[in-house]
């Protein structure tokens, strides 16, 4: 009686921990980083394919990328051309400066947990390899800053870091940009990491979704 | 003279693009003889078509009067250039494709799928339609969309700026802001 007492006791404790660690993970998330002005911030980019690869690549023309090094791009393994758009990129920080102050890139593909008109049953397996892909990534990069903007190849990298921040195992910004298709819904990416409280910063690119959701910040469209 | 001007008369080339995947309910709609005879009324003497994965393969066909030339493919690694050479663009839903064929300041009808699940492409389209950047149409009100259409009454569109995200990631990680 005596142990299983004391069991339930410290499972109580172990989650109360938590609970308070996820709280103050999430208020600590809410606030600007006090950090005097970094010298330079690994980053991992996460790249959804088609128009969001483009729109991310649009962000990061502007980017300081010194600031942002090294950079870690990660596409899902059935997309060929976002990495391919990545090198480009990259190629272009090549020719303006040296290649000390831009840092190095690489280059990294991710399992998807479900294909399109795959079946819910398979889906079950791949869906395990795919998280266990996406956490030995992360464990490899270990991220301060994570860019993503959709769709659900981010999700499992974006808990994933959530977790090493709840763990103490690293603390890292998440910056989500909705895609400039969305103009009065968020996308479900999007919703799920507004609502969990996961993304530090979630911009959007049109006025009626930030009345919606008052904790985006509004941008104006970037394309 | 007047020989000479239709002689030399240049080329105006609409480019239907279905992106990467497939649209047949689009191609199949601009196959159609009220589209085309449309398309031509209005001045268009060629319709060049990125069928992409589609199934349905529309009629090839050379400038007739009263119908112009027909041709497709199903990819290309560079849409730009047909983007580039069209006079008019009418292309599915995505963003990519309308943003690239905006900022090349072509007037464009946007086609919208009713046949995906999730169906969030239209928001965009008829967001950027009030704001006249460009038409929006469903396949089956497409000829009317082009009879109706006046191109030189669409507001070009004024490229966006990534650079107030970049200010705000800044700010939030204690970079200086420039």
């Amino acid at each position: 009686m005596a142990s299983s007492n004391i069991g339930v006791l410290l499972t109580i404790g172990v989650i109360t921990v938590l609970v308070m660690r996820i709280i103050y993970v999430i208020n600590r998330s809410r606030k600007p980083l006090h950090s005097k002005s970094p010298r330079s911030l690994s980053t991992l980019i996460v790249l959804g394919s088609g128009g969001h690869t483009a729109e991310m690549l649009n962000l990061l023309y502007v980017l300081q990328t010194e600031r942002f090094k090294p950079r870690y791009y990660i596409a899902a393994a059935t997309d060929n051309m976002s990495l391919q758009k990545a090198h480009v990129f990259e190629d272009s920080l090549l020719g303006k400066e040296a290649l000390k102050e831009v840092g190095g890139a690489e280059f990294m593909q991710i399992y998807r947990s479900r294909e399109v008109g795959q079946s819910y049953i398979t889906s079950v397996g791949t869906t395990l390899v795919a998280i266990a892909h996406a956490l030995w990534l992360m464990i490899k990069i270990r991220p301060q800053v994570i860019l993503c903007n959709g769709p659900g190849t981010c999700i499992p990298l974006c808990v994933i870091a959530f977790l090493f921040k709840v763990l103490g195992i690293r603390w890292s910004s998440i910056f989500y940009v909705e895609s400039i298709a969305r103009v009065r819904k968020l996308s479900l990416s999007g919703l799920l990491l507004y609502k969990l409280h996961m993304a530090d910063q979630l911009f959007v690119q049109w006025p009626q979704l930030k009345e919606k959701y008052p904790r985006a910040h509004y941008v104006g469209l970037l394309m | 003279m007047g020989d000479i001007d239709d002689i030399v008369k240049e080329k105006r080339v609409v480019f239907v693009t279905v992106g990467t995947t497939s649209f047949d309910v689009l191609v199949r709609a601009v196959d159609t003889p009220e589209v085309k005879n449309g398309l031509f009324k209005k001045g268009y003497t060629d319709i060049l078509i990125q069928m992409g994965r589609g199934s349905y393969i529309p009629t090839r066909a050379t400038a007739e009067n009263g119908s112009p030339a027909l041709d497709y493919f199903t990819f290309s690694s560079s849409i730009a250039d047909y983007l580039k050479s069209a006079s008019l663009v009418i292309s599915h839903a995505g963003s990519g494709s309308i943003f690239e064929t905006l900022r090349l300041g072509k007037p464009l009808i946007v086609v919208v799928n009713e046949d995906l699940m999730d169906n969030h492409q239209s928001e965009l389209a008829e967001e950027l339609a009030e704001r006249k950047h460009l038409y929006c149409a469903r396949p089956q009100t497409l000829y009317k969309t082009i009879s109706d259409m006046d191109p030189g009454s669409l507001v070009p569109y004024q490229p966006g700026d990534a650079k107030p995200v970049a200010k705000l990631i800044y700010r939030y990680l204690g970079f200086p802001e420039d």
